[in-house]
């Protein structure tokens, strides 16, 4: 939590854990991200277990019958959310590297990501 | 401490609606205050006023409804609502459907906001 001339803006970080079909989870996740990037927050979202395969490019859900939204990730600079992390482990036990996925993002390791959600403020898994 | 919940699962199908029940009774027993139910994904689902369930089990809806009655805040996501056909004429007592920057609102006001869901 940090404060500015009476302003406070506090930690929250989003936990994208799921793929993003199969369960609704990661869609209303988005939805709730983008409002909360309205509210000038620390906001940053973590992608762990099959929540890497959300940021896949060239995903055709056309068959599914089902609207994709992996390219909505790329309007989130938009909405000053910048802070997007994959968990290592993660995406490379799913033969993923950045080069796959539709936006840039930092990589770091569970430890890494485990210190960075002991600073939020909020966290919420998606 | 304030606490704020958000609930991210439907009654029964789930034990997240319980959990998140007893833990608002544990913490307001220890003296804690619960300022907000925030209700989301099949979350909403838990405050309709058409659901029956059977006389000898526990009846969550109504739970809810008299959570609300006692002064916490029980509020439904519109988006995630009207995709469960959840409206003002199905909407339990007390409760009130609002949007995403409400739980935004409460996230930046209380002391914790604890997740119930799968």
């Amino acid at each position: 939590m940090s404060e500015q001339d009476g302003v406070v803006t506090r930690k929250i970080m989003n936990v994208i854990r799921r793929a993003p079909h199969g369960t609704i989870y990661s869609y209303e996740g988005l939805e709730m991200i983008l409002i909360m990037g309205a509210f000038e927050q620390d906001i940053s979202l973590v992608f762990i277990d099959d929540g890497v395969y959300s940021l896949v490019k060239n995903q055709d859900t056309k068959e599914i019958g089902i609207k994709g939204f992996a390219t909505t990730y790329k309007a989130l600079d938009g909405y000053d959310i910048e802070k997007l992390y994959v968990d290592k482990e993660s995406m490379e036990e799913r033969g993923l590297t950045p080069k796959d996925f539709v936006v840039e993002v930092e990589v770091l390791t569970s430890a890494e990501i485990g210190k960075m959600m002991k600073e939020q403020d909020v966290i919420v898994p998606q | 401490m304030k606490f704020g919940i958000l609930l991210k699962e439907g009654p029964y199908n789930h034990q997240a609606a319980d959990s998140a029940y007893q833990f608002i009774l544990a913490a307001r027993k220890k003296g804690h205050e619960v300022e907000a139910v925030f209700l989301y994904n099949d979350g909403v689902l838990n405050v309709s006023n058409k659901a029956d369930p059977p006389q000898d089990d526990r009846n969550l809806f109504k739970n809810w409804s008299e959570l609300g009655a006692q002064g916490v805040e029980i509020l439904t996501c519109i988006a995630a609502s009207k995709r469960r056909g959840i409206n003002d004429s199905v909407l339990s007592n007390n409760c009130t459907i609002t949007g995403l920057g409400t739980l935004t609102d409460i996230a930046m006001r209380v002391d914790r906001l604890v997740t119930f869901g799968d």
